[in-house]
């Protein structure tokens, strides 16, 4: 953090620094996830880069006080391009003491914590597990401590609404606020502008709430208790039209975006689970483009119905997270047979079981890939970022569209709530991802074509005619998708279903060759699919890397920090990102030979690791979390730093390797 | 969707180039005739027609109809359907499931279907067994069922099918049997028409695993005196010459009489159309089993919105209010700043 003072600004001393970390913290009831998320768009506003990290509990209301129901909210925000929510907070604003003992032991010595001095009491100390007060037992020393009464001036603030204590004390995540956009320079009109708009049905908690928040920015302004107010200038943007987006408002856009660009009526099918509902509820509020929404009984029926209405020529779709995914595989197996478009999105969370609903995870790779019985390939597609959720379903439902496959489309809890500004693309440079229907025989009945008896007669004639037919499995040469022949077109009546189809007619087969042969078709199709995707961009900007970084999913945050860090310490590491998890792009295993280290780091133990282990026999190294959290920059960092050091020491340079460099705190390399 | 008129068709247009492949005698014979001779009646297009199946005997059904149809999995049958059905109102779309695909794994989804009022026209065959895994007992069978699986006897109470539909809210339930063609294709016939989803379970006999099980009931020569035909706004009579009745006792349950001991009008008036399915329901428990009198005919018919068409509403009202979608306007519609 460069810090420079700047005399523009009256009253008190404003110092320019080029970034921050805040991490605003409270009772799951305290409305941190509200006060976290409007600093943000405050700061989106301003023109910062950022990105955030809302984190909280599974529990709706857990006990108030105590550990278990702290919820919290990180933001970073700087003057430049960025990409992760940053490693630890700079900036701890505590709403009580379970909320500043759950997080102290993120901020670093000389950090800045902020607490509501009021919630200070025996009571509330005990309960977080405090057995003398820290405020007052110099546990704090290493940092910079400001003890501010909020609920106290809160409660002052909001006399004029004529508000109850108990209901006026509820503002004090606004007063919060204020204090923080007055530390940080923040522009308030927005946030004023959004109360009046979200609380627009009750008077007085508008009231209450501007008031708090206005108090909070006054006392900033005139209690002498900081030294100065800090600001960070706005990042260098490229020109265009900006707005602050979660991972799961974008991917609801692309869902929306990819059924008018593949001018198919979208249809979801899904049961409510977290931290996948979000997108149901979007979808739900777009019917206007004509979005259907089903709110199913079970996983299950979600994913059914929309694999009914994908039969009924319906862009089908359902969303879920880890535990549907186990419910729904049986129907992606029928889809992957059926071969319709379908697709299928995994926002994924801890596991195995109920695991951590609300934390996130990476672990749902192999399921994706595997979790079927038979031999059952399915296309996967991967979120890098949460505006890149956009792209992502636009990307896996053209695949889902052109190649009439089940697609698996994977985020997670980090990208589906974390959020971050998003350059708005232009609507006419979105691609066309139609597909057609078909609406002609395609065969000409009299068995040379395959196609038996399997006649397509007129209405007035007979079954098993010699006139024209229609083979619902005769292939497209190129792509090997079979035609999508909808109900409502005269000629092409035919059944499909979950068993063997014999090849070109579809009908029911148990001929042992030609199951044989429908296994490596639907194989062929799905391996097919890399001939249509980009090549691997591999970052390699000295061209004589030592180390890749190969990512996936969110670890693309983290992993790029990772290496600009190490090369601006003069580090040669190249870096990769995979977007298509099934098929690879065709050059990732040129790629990965390419290099004498490459390191994969991810949220599970090892998935992709295996993957490409098993596909390429390249010894990649795995480096691996399972927290609930984002890796840190410093993780990936230091495992890169570990690599370059063997591959000196394999060089026989004067390098030591350092193991246990590459063992972390929080990530395991292996 | 076009002005061209419906060809005339015959049973044989509607009969696919399949063999069919269900154990000879079975009932499943009679049912996919009765409706494949029904289907030419009903004026509609084999192209807008959909069978959706489930898995188990019945669940072949599909392939055996010249239409367009899907054999999906165990139990999910009226969830496909439900997708394809709010898609697609244009199209007829019916469900062919069985006692264990229906009631067994897919319990939940019929319920839900059916409250929901989905536009499908749902045939359960009923045969108290299954018959695909070879002789197992099914959720209708009967207590002290001895099969495979039950070399001691079932111990558990089987659901009554239409009791179960009338409680998860169907606006339409019915009840047929494989004896029977003509009665069959008027209750399919009736269940088509039906606007929302419409529940018939089909009495059909598996001849290998379980046969007889209806003989009592639905053998030719006991059929008289042990089916009681329902028809809307009529007296409830059966047997020859109708000298048995149905008469309410004063706690609501029903109770079998002859006509002669009680007069005609103290019998019970079939009303079909009554919102409160108390009625239906009592009817549905008249027969402890199918040795018993059994209602067969229309339990139930009455106007509900359906699903599909409830969707579509909301389409059409958020289209008119807010105009048809424009993705620029969505991506621009929440909190932008511009950059130059």
């Amino acid at each position: 953090m460069t810090v420079s003072t700047d005399t523009a600004k009256p009253a008190r001393p404003v110092e320019s620094i080029d970034q921050i970390v805040i991490r605003f913290a409270g009772d799951s009831g305290d409305g941190m996830q509200v006060t976290g998320d409007r600093f943000t768009n405050e700061s989106a506003i301003f023109g910062n880069d950022l990105s955030t990290l809302p984190n909280f509990p599974a529990e709706i209301r857990a006990p108030a006080g105590t550990m278990a129901g702290v919820s919290a909210f990180q933001v970073h925000i700087s003057d430049h391009d960025i990409l992760t929510p940053g490693d630890a907070p700079n900036v701890l604003v505590a709403m009580n003491p379970a909320a500043l003992r759950a997080n102290v032991t993120d901020v670093p010595t000389g950090g800045t914590i902020v607490v509501n001095s009021d919630a200070f009491d025996d009571r509330a100390i005990e309960k977080a597990g405090y057995a003398a007060n820290p405020l007052v037992d110099g546990s704090l020393s290493q940092f910079r401590v400001y003890e501010v009464p909020m609920t106290a001036l809160t409660l002052e603030a909001c006399k004029p609404t004529g508000a109850k204590p108990r209901e006026a004390e509820r503002s004090k995540n606004f007063f919060a606020l204020g204090l923080v956009s007055w530390l940080y320079q923040r522009p308030t009109e927005t946030t004023i502008q959004w109360i009046t708009e979200r609380f627009g049905h009750n008077a007085v908690v508008v009231e209450a709430n501007t008031l708090a928040f206005r108090a909070g920015y006054n006392f900033g302004e005139t209690a002498e208790l900081f030294e100065s107010a800090y600001e960070i200038s706005a990042a260098t943007h490229e020109p265009g039209t900006y707005t602050n987006i979660t991972g799961n408002t974008a991917l609801a856009w692309g869902l929306i975006a990819a059924g008018q660009l593949g001018k198919v009526p979208l249809f979801l099918g899904s049961y409510p689970i977290t931290p996948a509902s979000d997108i149901l509820h979007e979808l739900s509020k777009h019917k206007n483009f004509g979005v259907r929404t089903l709110q199913a009984e079970d996983e299950i029926a979600g994913i059914g119905a929309a694999l009914g209405a994908a039969f009924g020529g319906a862009l089908g779709i359902t969303t879920t997270s880890g535990p549907g995914i186990d419910l729904k595989s049986e129907t992606v197996g029928l889809a992957v047979s059926l071969e319709l478009p379908l697709l299928i999105v995994d926002i994924q969370r801890g596991g195995p079981s109920t695991g951590l609903p609300t934390k996130t995870e990476q672990s749902d790779l192999l399921h994706a890939m595997f979790g079927r019985h038979g031999e059952a390939p399915v296309p996967i597609v991967a979120a890098m970022t949460p505006s890149h959720c956009f792209y992502a379903a636009i990307e896996a439902v053209r695949i889902a569209l052109k190649y009439r496959t089940p697609v698996f489309l994977l985020s997670d809890g980090y990208l589906a709530n974390g959020s971050e500004p998003w350059k708005l693309p232009s609507v006419d440079d979105l691609p066309d991802i139609s597909t057609s229907f078909a609406t002609e025989p395609n065969g000409n009945g009299d068995g040379s074509d395959g196609a038996g008896s399997g006649g397509v007669d007129s209405a007035e004639g007979s079954a098993g005619g010699d006139g024209p037919t229609f083979l619902p499995y005769l292939r497209d040469p190129e792509t090997l998708a079979r035609p999508w022949a909808i109900p409502g077109t005269p000629g092409l009546e035919h059944r499909i279903g979950g068993l063997e189809k014999e090849d070109r007619t579809g009908n029911v087969s148990y001929d042992a060759v030609n199951h044989e042969t429908m296994v490596r078709l639907r194989a062929a199709k799905i391996a097919g699919i890399a001939k249509d995707i980009p090549l691997l961009e591999c970052d390699d900007p000295t061209g004589d890397a030592q180390v890749l970084v190969l990512s996936w999913g969110s670890t693309y945050a983290a992993a790029l920090a990772g290496v600009r860090r190490v090369r601006k310490v003069g580090g040669r590491v190249a870096q990769a990102h995979l977007v298509h998890l099934n098929p690879f792009p065709s050059n990732l295993g040129e790629v990965v030979r390419r290099y004498p280290r490459v390191l994969i780091p991810e949220g599970n133990t090892g998935q992709l690791s295996k993957l490409v282990r098993a596909d390429f026999l390249v010894d990649v190294r795995s480096l691996t979390k399972v927290q609930g959290t984002p890796f840190r920059v410093a993780e990936v960092e230091r495992t890169i730093h570990g690599l370059l050091g063997e591959v000196g020491a394999d060089a026989g340079a004067d390098v030591t390797a350092d193991a246990g460099a590459t063992k972390t705190e929080g990530a395991a390399v292996a | 969707m076009t002005d061209v008129a419906v060809p005339i068709t015959t049973r044989k247009d509607w009969s696919s180039d399949q063999d069919v492949r269900w154990c000879p005698g079975c009932g499943d014979y009679s049912v996919l005739a009765a409706v494949q001779f029904l289907l030419p009646e009903l004026g509609v297009r084999r192209e807008n027609t959909v069978f959706v199946s489930g898995i188990g005997c019945a669940a072949r059904f599909p392939y055996y109809m010249n239409t367009y149809g899907m054999h999906s999995i165990h139990g999910r049958a009226p969830a496909v359907a439900t997708g394809l059905a709010v898609t697609r109102p244009d199209l007829d779309v019916w469900v062919v499931t069985g006692d264990g695909d229906a009631l067994s794994i897919g319990g939940n989804h019929l319920m839900h279907c059916l409250r929901r009022n989905v536009n499908l026209t749902i045939l359960l065959f009923n045969n108290q067994i299954y018959g695909l895994t070879k002789g197992q007992y099914s959720p209708t069978s009967e207590v002290g069922k001895v099969t495979k699986s039950t070399p001691f006897g079932s111990l558990d109470t089987p659901f009554n099918p239409i009791s179960l539909a009338l409680g998860a809210e169907a606006t339409f339930v019915a009840r047929t049997h494989d004896m029977d063609r003509k009665h069959m294709m008027e209750v399919f016939r009736r269940a088509h028409a039906h606007k929302g989803a419409a529940f018939v379970e089909v009495y059909q006999n598996c001849n290998v695993f379980n046969d007889g099980a209806f003989e009592q009931v639905t053998g030719r020569a006991q059929r008289e005196e042990m089916l009681i035909d329902l028809h809307h706004g009529e007296p409830i009579r059966f047997g020859g010459d109708g000298h048995l009745g149905v008469v309410m006792e004063a706690q609501g349950s029903l109770r079998i009489v002859e006509v002669d001991d009680v007069g005609e009008e103290a019998l019970l008036v079939h009303d079909e159309r009554r919102e409160d399915p108390a009625l239906a329901f009592a009817l549905s428990r008249l027969s402890r089993g199918p040795y018993e009198p059994t209602p067969v005919g229309v339990f139930r018919a009455v106007e509900r919105n359906d699903y599909g068409s409830l969707v579509d509403a909301q389409l059409l009202d958020a289209q008119a209010r807010k105009g048809p979608g424009d993705l620029t306007a969505l991506l621009n519609s929440g909190t932008t700043w511009t950059v130059d």
